[in-house]
């Protein structure tokens, strides 16, 4: 076949940029596309992050100055939570990618039983509200824990610190590193393993010279994954870190306690810079580095281990996490029926009543915005991914980049990127559901723009030249066969936005008014008063509300892409 | 919609189309110009099929996709009728193309699918109904309307590609390899297919291959092309049995060659020098390029060499032998030289094992003299 040659090839490239740029000019609807999509960005992407960084290196009067920034660099309290927190970060992505690797092997690799359980037990913690594993631990090991108090009489138990933090961020974090790493067992290639095996590799050899180091790009990106998650936690760290300060608390003890913005500034932007090395470790080195290969070609079923000394131990390492992970969400559910943990253990719907009355408001809020803002960013993720996935012009390395940048940045920092940005003229926005709305839309939307771009990615050229060749011009092309095509990855992107949006704790911390409060800082204030029990009944309501919508926008996926057979049948 | 008015859809006679046409690409590696497509002459008169056919990157797409108006030449004109269509978008040249991948749209039935041509033309709902109904009877696909393209059989998402493109009633119907996904039985039976309906509407049409045997089968006109380069046209017949030169010989089917030197003419026949022994060619072909005294080659076709174990030309070893059931097919080593040889109907001819010394003998009247 002849190749329609010039791809590639720097001078060639460039020329075939500059043609496609004029074509983009040439069409009316795109260019006010491109045009719109880069204001946005520059506005509400460029322009905060630009002002945190600038904030932190002036002074009051505007003057470049590095004394801030060497008053914090110089401090031993300073240095030594952000040691804390690497180290914190370190542990939890080891720990997490090891529990991770296990749940993934086992699911992928053999035959163990209950594997829908296990894959259920490893991505729920995904979609759970925070605070929820914060509260069980205090729950079970507190003062008045069930575990610590009730069962072993211990009264003296201190749960704040790190040995609890590491649990509770391990648990919430190691369904990251297991989705990552199933998704490359999924797709090594089965005969690889097979071609070992054939040689007369035994299992154990197999493992540790197919496909262990095949699988290495996945645990590295998954501890990656997992550092940048660690780094930029906000609740767990607060509620229950006690004197172990990490560098998004600190952060917000010296915007709320002592009012020094700028200070604040400059270690948010000490918490941005190890998150967004990782984030361009993993997006630029790590992902080249995946041997994994593609092939196209329908590749022999996996023959699933079958070997009891394997599988069992396996099973049973992942039986005891799931065990864990349910008594831990249980103890919650438990928590919020009780009259009062530790003394009366009389089952009540007091808590619920007392929730709803303290904060139904600020739930209706978090529902509507989050609603709000996945659409938005589910709408502007597919026309980001159109725009990005097969054009080149110039702009279009700027869309790519500020587009995702936001993913990367630690909520702590776009929290106060954004009070400083829309905190002055021209924009002035605090205070207003508005920018809470951009907050969610900019921050969650890369998913919907990978999604996006994948399934772009995946449809054929010549489905879009049929259609323009039977006459159809490149909007009519765009509405009738592209956007379409694009309704599952606008529906996963909206269902990630909306989860991630209502579950926001960092971010929304510092942008939340009294008029315009949500769920998530309510609950953080119950757990300033240590009211555990009301806390807990609203992060059950919480799940019950992320069930419900998650069930809802199923639903509606199902009815609106199952196969329309009967349209409108011809008239004889 | 206003750009329909240059050419809508409609009952319209084919259109001949000419070209003239130069694409030149950067090279990617080293910056220089790379030509893919040189100056093609290409000429289809109206109603006919023809066919490119060449080797992988030899320029055939290219072309194909600069008349489709996905890739705009660096130079030349396209003539659709009377119409340059060089820089012309591909959405306004009332052509439709079948494609590789099919190019289904996969949220859409096949009526839908079928439809989308004559929708976007806006066609009154009436005769986008009844132009598509009657399509998808000629194509067989009767009760399979509202089904979607995942769960068609290969061939038939072909018919539903053949289906779409045909429906808008194109001044030119282009194939871009469109049977190379089908298993070869299946192939068969659509070429077949495909080119009856053809014929039938009398679409002018180009055919995009590298199967040779499929651009025999299914073309008027054949096109050989290289390297972006012209290198014979004719019908079948005359591409097989009267090749320009030595590539065309081999690419489509096989031949032998065997070196010489070209003595003249003696009336019809060319003398050729072979070893110290002089051959008399009674049809040499048109012998482009061979000059008196000059060396040259005799190409015969595996079927034209007849073996013997008793007399003949030339005495070779056999080194292979494959049985294919309807044919015997040898390889003879003569003068350290493969020889292929194909014997038909292995079950009443003689037959020869490996090992053996067979006399050849070259059917003369098959022999062509090429440079």
């Amino acid at each position: 076949m002849a190749k329609t040659v010039g791809a590639g090839g720097k001078s060639s490239a460039r020329t075939k940029k500059m043609n496609e740029t004029k074509m983009i000019m040439r069409q009316p609807i795109l260019l006010v596309a491109v045009i719109v999509v880069i204001a946005t960005l520059l506005l509400f992407v460029a322009y905060p992050l630009i002002k945190i960084l600038l904030f932190g290196l002036t002074t009051e009067e505007g003057t470049l100055s590095l004394q801030t920034l060497k008053e914090i660099l110089t401090s031993h309290r300073y240095l030594s939570t952000f040691g804390r927190t690497l180290l914190l970060g370190l542990i939890v992505a080891v720990i997490s990618t090891f529990i991770g690797y296990i749940f993934a092997y086992t699911i992928t690799r053999t035959n163990a039983p209950c594997k829908g359980f296990l894959k259920m037990i490893a991505t729920l913690p995904i979609l759970s509200p925070p605070f929820i594993l914060s509260l069980s631990i205090i729950f079970l090991f507190g003062k008045q824990g069930l575990i610590t108090k009730s069962l072993l009489g211990i009264t003296s138990n201190n749960v704040y610190g790190m040995p609890s933090l590491i649990v509770v961020q391990v648990m919430s974090f190691f369904p990251i590193a297991y989705l990552t790493l199933s998704g490359i067992l999924e797709s090594i290639d089965a005969s690889v393993e097979d071609a070992a095996c054939n040689m007369g590799a035994s299992r154990w050899h197999t493992f540790w010279t197919v496909t262990f180091p095949l699988s290495l790009p996945g645990i590295i990106s998954g501890c990656l994954l997992v550092f940048i998650q660690s780094l930029e936690d906000f609740s767990n760290p607060a509620t229950i870190g006690g004197n172990f300060t990490t560098l998004s608390v600190e952060v917000y003890q010296v915007i709320t306690g002592s009012y020094d913005m700028r200070k604040g500034s400059v270690l948010a932007i000490l918490l941005l810079v190890p998150a967004m090395a990782a984030f361009l470790l993993n997006k630029y080195w790590v992902n080249k580095k995946s041997f994994v290969t593609v092939t196209g070609k329908p590749t022999q079923a996996r023959k699933p281990i079958n070997e009891p000394h394997i599988k069992y131990p396996l099973f049973i390492f992942c039986i005891l996490i799931a065990a864990v992970v349910i008594l831990f969400y249980g103890t919650v559910i438990f928590g919020s029926f009780v009259t009062t943990w530790g003394y009366n253990y009389t089952p009540t719907l007091m808590q619920y009543q007392k929730a709803l009355a303290y904060g139904w408001s600020s739930m209706k809020n978090s529902m509507i915005l989050a609603l709000i803002s996945a659409v938005l960013g589910g709408l502007l993720g597919m026309i980001i991914a159109y725009l990005t996935a097969k054009r080149n012009y110039y702009g279009k390395g700027f869309i790519e980049i500020t587009s995702v940048l936001m993913f990367a940045v630690p909520g702590t920092v776009l929290g106060i990127a954004y009070v400083l940005a829309v905190n002055t003229k021209p924009i002035i926005l605090t205070g207003t559901a508005a920018i809470l709305v951009i907050v969610f839309t900019f921050r969650n939307m890369p998913v919907a723009i990978e999604s996006g771009t994948t399934t772009l990615l995946q449809i054929d050229n010549s489905i879009e030249e049929a259609s323009t060749i039977l006459g159809a011009n490149s909007g009519r092309s765009f509405r009738k066969i592209t956007l379409p095509m694009l309704r599952n990855a606008f529906f996963s992107g909206l269902v990630y936005s909306f989860v991630k949006a209502i579950t926001a704790v960092s971010a929304v911390i510092f942008l939340v008014s009294p008029r315009w409060n949500l769920v998530t800082s309510k609950i953080y204030t119950l757990f300033d008063q240590a009211k555990y029990s009301q806390a807990a009944a609203f992060v059950t309501m919480m799940v019950g509300i992320l069930l419900v919508f998650i069930g809802i926008f199923n639903t509606l996926i199902n009815i609106l892409l199952a196969p329309r057979s009967k349209k409108r049948k011809p008239t004889k | 919609m206003s750009q329909q008015n240059t050419e809508r859809p409609g009952k319209k006679s084919p259109a001949a189309v000419s070209t003239d046409i130069t694409n030149t690409f950067q090279q990617p590696d080293t910056g220089k110009d790379f030509v893919a497509v040189n100056n093609i002459n290409l000429e289809i008169a109206s109603g006919e099929m023809v066919t490119l056919l060449g080797p992988s990157g030899c320029g055939k797409t290219t072309t194909l996709r600069m008349i489709s108006g996905f890739e705009y030449p660096t130079s030349g004109n396209i003539m659709i009728g009377d119409r340059d269509v060089a820089k012309i978008p591909p959405n306004k040249r009332g052509i439709s193309m079948v494609f590789q991948s099919y190019a289904l749209f996969p949220h859409m039935n096949i009526w839908e699918n079928i439809a989308y041509g004559l929708k976007v033309a806006h066609l009154p709902a009436k005769e986008v109904e009844e132009r598509t109904n009657n399509v998808i009877e000629l194509m067989q696909l009767k009760g399979m309307e509202y089904r979607f393209p995942n769960q068609l059989s290969g061939g038939q998402q072909q018919r539903v590609a053949l289906a779409r493109a045909v429906v808008i009633e194109p001044s030119v119907l282009l194939f871009d390899e469109p049977l190379s996904n089908l298993d070869a039985k299946l192939r068969e039976s659509m070429r077949d297919e495909l080119r009856a309906l053809q014929k039938r509407l009398g679409i002018t049409s180009l055919y995009v291959t590298h199967d040779q045997s499929e651009a025999m089968a299914i073309s008027d006109r054949v096109v050989i092309m290289k390297d972006g380069n012209i290198l014979q046209h004719g019908s079948p017949q005359e591409i097989y049995e009267q090749p320009a030169n030595r590539f065309v010989a081999n690419f489509i089917g096989k031949a032998n060659f065997t070196e010489g030197v070209f003595k003249g003419m003696k009336g019809e026949a060319a003398l050729v020098d072979i070893k110290g022994t002089v051959l008399e060619i009674p049809c040499p072909g048109k012998m482009e390029g061979v000059t008196e005294g000059g060396s040259c080659c005799l190409s015969v076709r595996p079927e034209s060499i007849e073996l013997s174990d008793k007399s003949g030309q030339f005495m070779g070893k056999v080194v292979r032998v494959t049985y294919y059931g309807a044919k015997v097919e040898y390889e003879i080593v003569y003068d350290d030289q493969p020889y292929i040889v194909e014997i038909y109907n292995p079950q009443i001819s003689q037959r020869f094992n490996e090992g053996e010394y067979v006399w050849m003998t070259f059917v003369d009247k098959c022999v062509r003299v090429l440079l």
